[in-house]
């Protein structure tokens, strides 16, 4: 076969491979953010309010939930700039992660609400709580807890998949993987380095989330006992 | 020359939702194999079969489904094999489902009770034995729902192949778009066409699952 | 030739050392019954001679396959040991019929038709052989049991161990159990049983074990040590029982 590995073209341009990764982290960190409070405040809205509020909520978890994040992705791109929106392709990538991760997000929260007691919350009513006290925190929190893994999970899925968001030419790590692979054409290393780089932000990701889990429901508090309580 | 969105276009779309559907079944097929073996192995005595399974999972698990489908796509013509972008297309997405479906299944092997280990080694089975007759009989219960559960990721994932110019869906959807130029109506068709094949898989494994709950508890 | 011979045994936890050099000898159709308080290590006996545990030092012997540290040795040991747990530990993807069959059939490589005959001899004997098509699920407690004792039976082995079989049965269920049992000694069973039920070993068992801090601190004839305990732990032990 005679192929020889050489990384050194890759490495020239190494800065590029920079620029990308700073792109991703900044799509990854805003959509995760807001994705996840969109999450968090469909799934409060869901289960506060009545059945009409819910069937819409659950048709846009469904809808989203069945269809591929690149389809979600080009349909924003190509289709709201028809409807007279200008959107950059970073608008669009931010807009479709921020949707699609809500969606996954309200489906986790919402399982995370369901299996608090009611016992719970008519303990808390009977303390004289408001509905609203009551809901943040005799339900909320214990939700968040018991689905803190599996919301990391899905962060950590997200962030995977920003590297569809190169399909409409955001220039995010993928996209100057695919530009370095052709001017080099060392296509095979270029992938391998970016490969290993993602594989390494999934595990820095990973890190933090246990370790903000651990901060925001810390072991020994009741909280933290829940955490992972109801994994899905 | 910009075309409308006629039946025929909607013909051509729906057409290419066969490569989608063989590209899953291919990697349901190719990955549940390899998955199989990964989850064997995980559950392995031997501490370093663990360990490469465990890096597997790992691995597949941490980077992006489109990087295992460059390094499957240029990966094999760099061992010299000149192939259509189908046979990388399929060689990326059982990789991807072997890593998801070795940890579920996993998990699966796991959650049969150890006594039936004990039950079963105490009656002189060889280990291949307890996998044989005892464990994976009652893991493949367990493990149905969450596989069903799974497939609905492997359809919406085949769309990132289209990238290597396979024209499933997505890829069809795009042609289509180029042409026409009218989005919502080629993509809201590509997006009812993974709906209409998703949906009732998504149900499926919400009703199965809730089976075998009322089963464990009654 | 005796059919256990338990020499030496060491068996370590960790840093814990739970067997501290036991010596035991079950002879062909004796039923030794073994007391002693929680955590002494009677199940833990047990699982040793099964191999279920391997142990650190010494020998244990069964009816002529050995089994010394290095775990040689073990199925063919297992064939001629049965072993019932405090859970029966039926296979719950298997009806009675066929929890009973499958062993013999891939262990032992019997014949469809004499695996089947088999494991309805060995229901008849528990006194299950109408329940040979149930589910497991669908048996009482005492059913699943005796089941499993069945399937331990269909073996044909050597000598069986019962690890406080009756424990997590509810008081009305653990006479038939115990009676399947009595009714195996008298057919000439070998059988070596930890029990907390101390009228039914003083009764059933020939020979009755002390064990205390991992060794067989008291042994003899089950009449004399429940009639003239002579350790003050075994006083102690048997005065605290009775209350
Ligand atoms: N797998 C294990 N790992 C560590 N320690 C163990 C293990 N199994 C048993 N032990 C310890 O060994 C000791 C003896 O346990 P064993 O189960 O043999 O006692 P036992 O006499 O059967 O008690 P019981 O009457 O409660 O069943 C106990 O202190 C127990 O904690
Ligand atoms: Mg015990």
């Amino acid at each position: 076969m005679g192929f020889q590995f050489q990384f050194q073209p890759v490495l020239n341009r190494l800065d590029v491979l920079l620029d990308g990764l700073w792109v991703t982290l900044q799509l990854a960190g805003s959509g995760i953010l807001l994705g996840a409070l969109l999450g968090i405040l469909l799934a409060m809205l869901r289960g506060l309010s009545g059945r009409p509020v819910r069937m819409l909520v659950d048709a846009y978890v469904e809808l989203v939930r069945n269809t591929p994040f690149l389809v979600q992705l080009l349909i924003i791109f190509f289709g709201v700039p028809t409807l007279g929106l200008r959107l950059s392709a970073e608008q669009a990538a931010l807009a479709a992660i921020i949707i699609n991760l809500g969606a996954y997000a309200t489906e986790i929260v919402r399982a995370g609400i369901e299996s608090v007691h009611k016992s719970q919350i008519e303990a808390g009513l009977s303390l004289a709580m408001t509905r609203w006290q009551v809901f943040r925190h005799v339900v909320l929190a214990p939700a968040l807890a018991r689905v803190w893994p599996a919301l990391s999970s899905q962060f950590v899925l997200m962030m995977l998949s920003t590297s569809v968001c190169s399909f409409i030419s955001v220039q995010e790590l993928s996209a100057q993987a695919a530009n370095i692979e052709s001017e080099t054409f060392r296509s095979f290393e270029v992938y391998i380095l970016v490969t290993l780089i993602y594989l390494a932000l999934a595990l820095v990701l990973r890190g933090l989330l246990a370790g903000l889990g651990a901060l925001l429901f810390p072991a020994g508090s009741g909280l933290g006992r829940l955490r992972g309580q109801a994994g899905r | 020359m910009i075309r409308t969105f006629t039946e025929s276009e909607f013909l051509f779309i729906l057409a290419s939702a066969r490569w989608t559907l063989l590209l899953t079944v291919m990697a349901l097929l190719l990955g549940g194999l390899l998955g199989f073996l990964v989850a064997l192995a995980r559950t392995s005595r031997l501490a370093p079969l663990r360990a490469l399974a465990a890096g597997w999972i790992g691995v597949i698990q941490g980077v992006p489904v489109l990087m295992l489908l460059f390094l499957s796509y240029y990966g094999l013509s760099l061992a010299g094999f000149d192939l259509p972008p189908l046979i990388a297309a399929t060689v990326s997405m059982a990789l991807y489902a072997s890593g998801y479906l070795g940890e579920i299944w996993r998990g699966c092997i796991q959650a049969v009770p150890w006594q039936q280990w004990e039950a079963s080694a105490a009656l002189a089975f060889s280990r291949a034995q307890q996998y044989r007759y005892v464990i994976i009989p009652q893991a493949v219960r367990i493990a149905i729902p969450p596989t069903v559960g799974f497939i609905v990721q492997l359809v919406k994932n085949t769309s990132i192949v289209s990238i290597i110019g396979v024209v499933e869906l997505a890829r069809a959807g795009n042609l289509v778009n180029n042409a026409t130029f009218s989005p919502f109506k080629v993509f809201g068709t590509v997006a009812a066409i993974y709906f209409v094949i998703c949906w009732p898989i998504s149900l499926l494994a919400r009703r199965l699952e809730g089976k075998l709950h009322a089963r464990r508890a009654g | 030739m005796p059919v256990v011979q338990v020499e030496g045994v060491h068996k370590r936890f960790g840093a814990v050392e739970v067997l501290k050099g036991i010596d035991l000898t079950v002879e062909r159709g004796e039923v030794i019954a073994i007391i002693g308080r929680s955590g002494s290590g009677k199940s833990t006996l047990l699982r040793c001679i099964n191999g279920l545990e391997q142990i650190q030092a010494g020998r244990i012997e069964v009816s002529g396959h050995g089994l010394d540290p290095s775990g040689k040795g073990l199925r063919d040991l297992r064939k001629d040991v049965g072993i019932v747990f405090q859970s029966y530990n039926l296979f719950p993807h298997l009806r009675v019929g066929e929890n009973i069959m499958l062993a013999p059939r891939i262990v032992l490589g019997v014949s469809k038709a004499e695996a089947r005959s088999r494991a309805q001899e060995v229901l008849a004997e528990v006194g299950l052989a109408e329940r040979f098509d149930a589910w497991p699920d669908n048996l009482s407690g005492g059913q699943q049991q005796r089941v499993a004792i069945a399937r331990s039976l269909a073996m044909r082995p050597k000598v069986m161990l019962f690890d406080e079989v009756t424990s997590a049965l509810d008081p009305e269920l653990t006479g038939e159990v115990l009676a399947t049992m009595e009714r195996l000694a008298q057919h000439g069973m070998t059988m070596l049983l930890v029990t907390h039920e101390m009228a039914f070993a003083r009764r059933v068992a020939s020979t009755t074990v002390f064990m205390h801090q991992g060794k067989v601190w008291e042994m003899g004839p089950s009449e004399r040590i429940f009639g003239d305990p002579q350790t003050p732990e075994l006083k102690q032990f048997l005065g605290s029982g009775l209350k």
